[in-house]
């Protein structure tokens, strides 16, 4: 190879490498960008949680609050109008059972329809897969009227008793994870005398783990973020979750802004913490939802 | 003698067959009984009940009484709030949908190729998808204060002497609620970020060779090997957006106060935040006019069943599917 030919070369990789340094450089501008865009309302939740009140609209806007006051957390979790012990457990209470519901209910539903054999079993299946496409909207109120029927409203069984009855998309999550096991394990349980409960339970369950940790993760998720089906169920404040708790907070202290931002903080750190906690599990979801579902 | 001991024998086999069969069909159906028992319960006799009390004047307390279409008449000709709450909610997923897309479309292109802090800038971008709507809904209302909110101060320093009321103004809370939803289009992102490494190399790589530039890769190769996924979020996301409710529950009942009157469904100003759900709640709960609401949950069920079949049908057209194959 001649010189000539090498500094061409090494000149058109130049410029090759310049221009991919500029593409670079545009896309991390625009991604950072971006991640400070999305990164504010988180910043300004914590700055203005920690203001005076008068500084909440201050003019410029104030990015460092004077003094810092820690005070507003214990202000905000003591106020009478957003009983935070009360809130906290309700809760934990709901999205701890209904998730309870859910786990056991779809697993064992799933185990069904993936590794027993019945009459009718693909067309059941199919009937899932359509309950799926059913928006709560056409269900909502004659649900309310059977438990208003027979007593339930006010309480939290109608939100927490659902959850035993299984959830379509979990289940066809975990189906198919259950379908992906090998048979030569049932078998030589089944060789072993392990009737179906117990196959299921002590061999099959253990190694659908990570399905079943995305199912609990969001249906834990989804219950503490629920809004609307507490606010049609529960009309006893005491009774109340975080997220309605915090919305009747804000009626009655409207102008509260720093009060409300740092009980808005604490309602949002549990999310916060389950998400780095699972954050594989949480990716993992989102993906098997939005490609299979 | 050896005929009938066989015969026996067979009999026996197939009814120990039958039993077997039998166990196995009740072992079946019981480990997906309660499934069953909630499709029952949960799904189908709500799915009746609702065409049922849609036909009737129900208050919860006395029995329903049958008035054949009249919820459907009034709802259509008479009550000029409904079609201000479908032209509402059209508006909104008519404007978020496409512009949450596209830009999740965006973020998620951007980001494939990084090299480095993919789990940063992907953690950051989702994030706002897991704070409860409540609290969203909040920081919104403050950083789009009309007054000194931040938004309005940084435009202010920009120059503009009048920046928009937001929710406190008809014209500009929409626009408002879409911003809001856009805060969490992280979660289409993700779905689109998966969508796109499951695009085989060999054909950027074979597209190369042959000369072709970004842009073209991007319209030939990425956008129609992704349609699948585009399809699947542009559906999801619409029928999301029928169901938007927190936001606009929180942000619009905000200067009515809680309680009394339509509360947190009062709509925001000049009903400009009055959604679809908001309405069917307010008549639902507030008012116990379970037949009216239960007509406008019909209406909405058959919309959303309609738009889907539609785009089932009519996605051969433009979604391509793997294998070549054209559904």
């Amino acid at each position: 190879m001649t010189a000539v030919a090498t500094r061409v070369v090494s000149a058109g990789r130049r410029q090759r490498s310049s221009r991919r340094l500029l593409v670079e450089l545009a896309r991390y501008t625009v991604l950072t960008a971006v991640a400070l865009l999305w990164l504010i309302p988180f910043l300004w939740i914590i700055i203005t949680s920690l203001k005076p009140l008068e500084q909440v609209f201050a003019r410029p806007p104030k990015w460092i609050p004077e003094p810092i006051l820690w005070r507003n957390y214990i202000d905000a979790l003591t106020n009478p109008g957003f009983n935070f012990p009360r809130l906290l457990w309700n809760s934990v209470f709901y999205s701890g059972l209904s998730t309870i519901g859910i786990a056991a209910s779809c697993a064992l539903v799933a185990y069904g329809f993936a590794r027993m054999r019945f009459w009718g079993r693909d067309f059941w299946f199919l009937v899932m897969l359509a309950t799926m496409m059913l928006p709560g909207v056409v269900t909502m109120i004659p649900t309310y009227v059977l438990f208003r029927v027979i007593g339930w409203v006010g309480g939290y069984a109608p939100l927490i008793v659902p959850s035993f009855f299984g959830y379509a998309f979990y289940i066809f999550l975990l189906r198919q994870f259950f379908l992906n096991l090998p048979w030569e394990l049932t078998e030589s349980a089944k060789v072993d005398g392990a009737g179906d409960l117990r196959i299921f339970l002590s061999i099959m369950l253990p190694l659908v783990r990570p399905a079943l940790m995305v199912t609990v993760v969001f249906n834990f998720l989804g219950c503490w973020n629920d809004f609307m089906g507490p606010l049609i169920y529960l009309s006893d404040s005491s009774k109340f979750p975080l997220s309605l708790g915090l919305y009747a907070f804000q009626t009655k202290y409207q102008r509260a802004w720093n009060l409300m931002m740092a009980a808005s903080l604490v309602v949002t750190i549990p999310m916060m913490i389950l998400f780095f906690a699972a954050q594989r599990q949480f990716i993992e979801g989102i993906t098997i939802t939005g490609l299979k579902g | 003698m050896a005929i009938a001991s066989r015969q026996v024998n067979t009999t026996s086999r197939r009814q120990r067959d039958l039993g077997h069969l039998l166990s196995q069909n009740l072992k079946g159906y019981a480990f997906i009984s309660p499934w069953l028992l909630g499709l029952l319960v949960f799904n189908a006799y709500p799915l009746i009940a609702s065409f049922y009390f849609s036909f009737t004047k129900y208050n919860v307390l006395k029995p329903p009484v049958w008035i054949g279409l009249a919820n459907y008449v009034n709802m259509f000709t008479a009550d000029p709030v409904y079609w201000k709450s479908v032209s509402n909610t059209l508006y909104y997923a008519l404007i978020s949908v496409p512009l949450g897309l596209a830009f999740s479309l965006f973020l998620a292109i951007l980001l494939e190729r990084a090299v480095v802090g993919i789990g940063f800038y992907r953690t950051v971008y989702y994030l706002p998808s897991i704070v409860p709507p409540v609290a969203s809904a909040l920081v919104w209302m403050l950083l789009l204060d009309p007054g000194n909110g931040l938004v309005n101060s940084a435009l202010r320093s920009l120059g503009m002497s009048r920046p928009p009321g937001w929710f406190r103004d008809a014209t500009w809370s929409k626009p408002a609620l879409i911003i809001m939803s856009l805060w969490g289009a992280g979660g289409g992102m993700l779905i689109f970020l998966a969508g796109l490494k499951d695009i085989p190399r060999v054909f950027y790589e074979a597209a190369e060779i042959d000369g072709a530039n970004y842009w073209y890769r991007l319209l030939r190769i990425t956008l129609p090997l992704l349609s699948p996924v585009i399809f699947f979020n542009l559906i999801m996301g619409i029928i999301g957006s029928f169901g938007v409710f927190t936001s606009a529950y929180v942000a619009g009942g905000s200067s009515s106060g809680g309680g009394y009157g339509p509360g947190g469904t009062a709509g925001g100003p000049l009903d400009s935040m009055l959604m679809y759900m908001l309405l069917l709640y307010r008549y639902a709960f507030r008012y116990f006019e379970m037949g009216y609401a239960s007509a406008m949950a019909v209406a909405m069920f058959i919309v959303i069943l309609v738009l889907t079949l539609a785009l089932i049908r009519t996605s051969g057209r433009w979604v391509y599917y793997e294998a070549g194959s054209r559904v």
